[in-house]
């Protein structure tokens, strides 16, 4: 096969992948940035929770509208921001340490979500919406994608400022006050961005496009705009090597695309210049 | 340099229902330059936290005079700050105009100059757009500093600025918390060093739940008054596990 077969036929040759990959390169450049600051607000984990409370919503739209994309993604928002506000509010009422509380909610949004998938669609729907289906991104999907990351770009970079200084150091933002709402926007962004990662990644990988490109960016870089762009930069290429491996090697979209990420996450962890394995060894035992 | 004023009534601060901080009252006077100084767990930074309103106050008011809350120049500990936040030193800094600058507004070039000065006034001009991941304690002490120096507060409040500081650093700090102090702006900081309380600050607050005393630094620091202190919060201690910790308000 040329360079040509492998690398662009795919893409000219068949629409789907080129709304796959439109829809990818969008959710990258829109989640890299957010998974940045997910990675430097130590919320990781919370993430994954949020990426899966939205699940039960998602399920009980499609239970009643069918495979409505809006209905979907409006169900999947209500209930991301409901768990996130009442994984909160029981955390501050209560003695449950906050990071138990999101646990504990997002389990129980998981199994409600397959349980009523289960009862009222079939397999093929649960492992549709688990592990999304980049491939079956029509038009209607791709404008709602590609709306959702410009809102969030446009809107991720109204409220940088107060954001850098809310994780940097949140006692000085308070002080000074004024930044009140820096932080359910952010959130708010966060869902927002999870409930369109869905269609292509499915609920279980959504977070996948945010966390592993942020998290090996910070072994590249000890500044904020090169991390930025390291994420989106690898988010999209590795949306583009997810979709050829899947192509040619008839590999499921999703998981091909967050094992890419995967990919790069590891060869951070091992090569990175700030922290990684071995520049600590090189630096335990100078030659 | 309008100096402001902070008068604490009744102040009460607990956690659980175990007071931290027991009914403290009196008044940081214009222009003062107070250490507040006591033994660990003693309350010091709950206090200052009360103060700038990031800690509930279970009873009592804090009444500023002549600054509002968000003007007050607000030094953290820096165990409180993300030390490997991939941002420079100059951008840090620069945090300080927050209040002029908003969510979206620009940076004005005075501001930008502004902040450079401070940055030269600590002595990190060489490090100005270093990763502030790669700054020293001491050296991001300084930049913490120039943060503070930029809000050009009339009201201070230094939280263990010192602590685990080299001395050359600490030296040329203190030396800025008195120019602070000659300007007129009012000083409050948290100290552990009994004889720098005792030399450079004018007046001191010995704090052990409650006060101790309060005043003038070298009739408040004496033996008598720090053994006193120390006595005073081992009973408390005790007395709240006999008491099954049920006191205070």
């Amino acid at each position: 096969m040329t360079f040509a077969e492998i690398f662009l036929d795919p893409f000219i040759e068949y629409a789907f992948m080129r709304r796959a990959l439109v829809g990818g390169l969008a959710l990258a450049v829109g989640a890299g940035p957010l998974g940045v600051f997910v990675v430097l607000r130590r919320m990781s984990l919370m993430g994954d929770a949020f990426s899966h409370a939205i699940l039960p919503g998602v399920a009980v739209a499609f239970l009643i509208f069918g495979l409505s994309l809006p209905a979907m993604s409006i169900g999947g928002f209500v209930a991301g921001v409901t768990v996130v506000l009442g994984a909160g509010i029981i955390a501050r009422n209560t003695n449950i340490a906050e990071d138990a509380s999101f646990a504990c909610l997002f389990v129980l949004s998981l199994s409600t979500g397959v349980m009523l998938l289960s009862v009222g669609g079939n397999a093929l729907d649960l492992v549709h919406i688990l592990f999304g289906s980049a491939l079956a991104i029509d038009d209607e999907m791709l404008a709602l994608i590609v709306g959702i990351e410009s809102v969030t770009v446009i809107a991720f970079a109204l409220i940088i400022r107060p954001l850098v200084i809310d994780c940097f150091d949140p006692a000085f933002l308070r002080v000074a006050g004024g930044g009140g709402w820096v932080n359910p926007l952010f959130l708010a962004l966060v869902v927002v961005n999870l409930v369109a990662a869905f269609q292509a990644l499915g609920t279980l990988l959504a977070l996948g496009l945010m966390i592993l490109p942020a998290g090996a960016g910070c072994f590249w870089s000890l500044r904020l705009w090169p991390r930025i762009v390291f994420s989106v930069s690898v988010g999209a290429l590795c949306c583009y090597a997810g979709l050829v491996l899947s192509f040619h090697f008839d590999l499921p979209t999703g998981p091909a695309i967050v094992l890419c990420a995967g990919a790069v996450y590891a060869g951070s962890v091992i090569f990175g210049r700030y922290g990684g394995l071995v520049r600590r060894a090189m630096q335990r035992a100078p030659a | 340099m309008s100096a402001a004023s902070v008068a604490l009534d009744d102040l009460w601060v607990a956690y659980d229902g175990t007071p931290a901080v027991r009914a403290v009252t009196g008044r940081f006077a214009p222009g003062s330059l107070t250490a507040i100084v006591g033994p660990n767990g003693a309350g010091k930074t709950s206090l200052v936290k009360a103060m700038l309103g990031l800690q509930h106050c279970s009873r009592g008011a804090v009444r500023l005079d002549g600054a509002t809350r968000a003007e007050i120049g607000y030094l953290p500990q820096r165990a409180e700050i993300d030390r490997n936040f991939p941002i420079s030193v100059l951008d840090m800094v620069q945090m300080g105009h927050w209040r002029r600058t908003g969510w979206f507004g620009r940076m004005p070039a005075a501001a930008t100059r502004q902040s450079l000065a401070a940055i030269d006034a600590v002595g990190l001009g060489p490090q100005v757009h270093a990763p502030i991941s790669t700054l020293s304690a001491g050296q991001l002490q300084r930049a913490l500093f120039a943060r503070v120096i930029v809000r050009d507060a009339g009201l201070i409040v230094l939280d263990e600025p010192f602590d685990a500081i080299d001395a050359r650093t600490t030296a040329e700090l203190m030396a800025l918390v008195e120019t602070w102090h000659r300007d007129g702006r009012t000083v409050i900081a948290v100290v552990h060093d009994l004889q720098q309380a005792r030399t450079r600050f004018g007046d001191a607050l010995l704090l052990a739940r409650d006060v101790i005393a309060w005043g003038a630094a070298e009739r408040v620091l004496t033996p008598d008054n720090l053994s006193k202190a120390r006595l005073r919060l081992e009973a408390a201690n005790e007395s709240w596990a006999d008491a099954g910790a049920e006191a205070g308000p």
